[in-house]
């Protein structure tokens, strides 16, 4: 019959049938894209566009290409270490007094003096000096005349350097390299070798941070999943209330703790671990305490939810066989956990390589990570290719963590 | 219907508050210093001219103020800002440059205070500072503050390379007025970096201005550098703190305008009122610090007049604050500095 059935109707009946189907099927798709529609909006205009423009603005170098123009070309085929061309002067002065205002003048007088130091005051003055006028000879004089440091190469060589649009030197000065004055990579000087060690200590105190967090988090999670829930739900709120406080609010509470007449001071005095008050604050351990005490949360949840999961017969059944319980917590237990371990460290890991207020305001000069120089860079030396090469160094370190993450547990993060 | 909303809106806006003709929006430091403004500016400008103070802290951070011209949309009317951002505020067009005859005489005020895109609020120091309930001799140069052995204990410095190199240069026998011509050579910059390297183990390092006084009273440092006008407030809230001015680093903070701020006119009026010498000299018995304006000096208690930077016994062997040499070379400084703290 249904045989019989099939062959009577026509062809067309079934195709339209598939037709249909496959069109609700794409409505229905086409309903959840546009459902998601302003996430993705969201997510493009908040995350994508600004890690564009951050990664744009480190390369970017438009200050000597565009209003030194004439400078630029003037210098074209000069070699770069013997005297610069008459010409180069008369460009420079024709270049400046071509700008329309001062502000102009100000960004070249930055950009310059941050690739050699006293660059700024160099173009400024020569700048108020305007109008000159002459043949190149007699401007050439005018100018080291106003400043003799018009008659120093490293100038010029900074000039010629920048001529392009684009740098990598921002790039490069953010892993302690430079170019020499004919565009080949060579190390910083020794004065001068900074984010290197930067970058270590960043990754030294998160490393401390979240080692600490899973020792602390990981007894802590366990207790709270061996509980009854209603405990269990009493106990996680303690872990909550602080994780929905203030960071800064945090801070000040571990300041006025860990100060020499402090609480935590006076505690050990009373029981006589020690007989004057240890210095917690402005240090590397004030930094570690308090940083730890705000990620701890960010390490609890997920070996709870993990945890949670872990159904409690297979170490019953390890005990049962004869294995010692501590042997059996740690070959059948803790394993079945890897995945929580996995994602709270890090979680906690890629969260520390970004701090900036804890350590600004409990450490000292020696315990700044990475972000503080970006914010010493945005705002303190308004030198923004800078603060953005670093933002790209930091967002590569956490690209490059999260890769060896899935590499290692080849999966995607697991939140539990 | 949105109209009738908005007429009711408005109306119990004004209801509520008093008439202003205008507001005008000034941005300030924070701390005992804008509580000093509170009372020596702000409330007699609104009394005296019918304009609405609306008072801003910030902490000198320029990119706001680059942002807000960039963007062309400038809420701040009045700023108050340090003079190494004043300068390079100034040269790269992001504040005003100012009509002197609104503001008052140029001879009026001290030569440092007046700049073609800034008017002087005040002088300010940075000097070395002690708690006289814990020592018993007083330290009166920079040496003394690098004489461990004399004064032993910790020492609080401003965290970074500014002052504290001249510093260190006149603790290795700088003198004063020669400070910045040694600084600026390579030599120079590797004496004050090694004589910082003396101190580097017993140093406490501070960001914030309120920081010193309190390191001093609970006895966490022995010898600091403060700004003068803190350990002033501590003094009068009773602490026995006290400044040695040997060797000081002064300089100024200015009041600018933004380029395109809304109501520069309301700003003109405001600075003019704070640039009187009777508005500084009640400003100057709020805290320590030393009035632009000539003319405020001869207002001022004597007791007052002793504890600021302009005083004259203090300002014997002081240093003027070299703008243009850290604006040339504070960026490779700092650097320096950075690499130097982690060695």
């Amino acid at each position: 019959m249904m045989s019989a059935t099939a062959s009577i109707r026509p062809d067309g009946a079934i195709t339209s049938l598939q037709r249909s189907l496959s069109l609700a099927e794409r409505r229905r798709k086409w309903r959840a894209f546009t459902l998601t529609l302003p996430l993705l909006v969201f997510l493009l205009l908040t995350f994508l566009v600004p890690i564009v423009a951050l990664l744009k603005r480190a390369v970017e170098n438009p200050e000597v290409a565009t209003s030194l123009t004439r400078t630029v070309a003037a210098l074209d085929k000069w070699d770069r270490s013997s005297e610069p061309p008459s010409a180069a002067f008369a460009a420079i002065v024709a270049d400046l007094g071509a700008m329309t205002d001062r502000s102009e003048a100000g960004a070249l007088a930055r950009r310059l003096n941050s690739a050699v130091p006293g660059g700024r005051s160099l173009i400024m003055d020569a700048y108020k000096a305007l109008p000159m006028s002459g043949t190149p000879d007699e401007l050439k004089t005018q100018l080291i005349t106003l400043d003799a440091r018009w008659a120093e190469l490293k100038y010029w060589q900074a000039i010629a350097k920048n001529g392009s649009r684009w740098t990598p030197d921002y790039l490069l000065a953010s892993v302690d390299l430079r170019r020499d004055p004919n565009g080949s990579v060579e190390r910083m000087p020794p004065d001068q070798q900074v984010f290197a060690g930067i970058l270590a200590r960043t990754f030294e105190i998160s490393a401390a941070v979240t080692i600490a967090c899973l020792l602390i988090g990981y007894p802590i999670a366990y207790w709270l999943s061996t509980l009854p829930a209603r405990k269990a739900n009493m106990l996680m709120i303690l872990v909550l209330v602080p994780f929905w406080t203030s960071v800064l609010v945090r801070v000040a509470a571990w300041m006025v703790l860990l100060q020499s007449n402090g609480l935590v001071n006076r505690a050990l005095m009373f029981l006589g671990i020690t007989d004057h008050p240890l210095e917690l604050l402005f240090n590397r351990t004030g930094v570690i305490i308090a940083m730890t005490h705000i990620l701890l949360p960010y390490m609890i949840l997920p070996l709870y939810s993990v945890m949670k999961a872990v159904p409690g017969t297979y170490v019953r059944a390890a005990v049962s066989m004869g294995s010692p319980p501590l042997a059996a917590f740690f070959r059948v237990y803790v394993p079945q956990t890897y995945a929580g371990v996995g994602a709270g460290v890090l979680l906690v890991f890629i969260i520390s390589i970004g701090y900036y207020v804890t350590p600004a305001l409990l450490g000292g000069a020696d315990d700044q990570m990475l972000s503080y120089y970006i914010a010493h860079y945005t705002n303190v030396n308004i030198n923004w290719g800078m603060a953005c090469a670093l933002g790209t160094v930091l967002l590569s370190a956490t690209l490059v963590l999260y890769g060896l993450y899935r590499h290692i547990s080849k999966s995607e993060l697991s939140m539990g | 219907m949105r109209k009738t909303i908005l007429a009711a809106v408005s109306m119990t806006a004004c209801l509520a508050l008093p008439t202003w003709a205008q507001q005008v929006t000034v941005v300030n430091f924070g701390g005992a210093n804008a509580n000093a403004q509170k009372k020596a500016y702000y409330d007699p400008f609104e009394a005296a001219s019918h304009t609405k103070v609306v008072a801003v802290e910030y902490n000198g951070e320029q990119a706001k103020i680059k942002a807000m011209v960039e963007t062309k949309k400038v809420t701040w009317d009045a700023v108050e800002v340090e003079s190494p951002d004043l300068a390079r505020g100034c040269e790269e067009g992001l504040f005003e440059q100012l009509d002197w005859s609104k503001i008052g005489a140029k001879t009026d005020f001290q030569p440092a205070a007046v700049h073609e895109c800034g008017v002087g609020v005040f002088v300010w120091s940075t000097v070395m500072a002690y708690n006289a309930d814990k020592i018993k001799e007083r330290p009166t140069s920079w040496a003394d503050f690098w004489d461990l052995k004399k004064f032993p204990g910790k020492r609080g410095m401003r965290k970074g390379a500014r002052y504290n190199l001249e510093f260190a240069l006149m603790a290795d026998g700088v003198k004063p007025a020669d400070v910045y011509k040694v600084l600026s050579t390579q030599a120079g910059a590797d004496r004050a970096f090694n004589k910082l390297g003396e101190l580097r183990s017993s140093i406490q390092w501070w960001e914030a201005g309120a920081q010193p006084p309190q390191l001093l009273v609970a006895g966490d440092v022995t010898l600091t550098t403060a700004y003068n006008g803190r350990i002033g407030a501590a003094q009068r809230e009773g602490k026995a703190l006290q400044v040695a001015w040997y060797g000081g680093i002064y300089d100024l903070d200015y009041w600018v305008i933004p380029k395109g701020a809304q109501n520069r006119d309301a700003a003109y009026n405001f600075i003019h009122f704070a640039s009187t010498a009777d508005a500084q000299a009640k400003y100057a018995e709020e805290i320590s610090y030393g009035p632009t304006n000539k003319n405020a000096l001869t207002k001022l208690q004597p007791k007052t007049l002793a504890n600021l930077p302009t005083a004259p016994a203090n300002a014997r062997d002081s240093v003027q604050f070299n703008v243009k040499f850290w604006a040339d070379q504070g960026e490779t400084l700092e650097k320096r500095f950075a690499s130097w703290v982690a060695q």
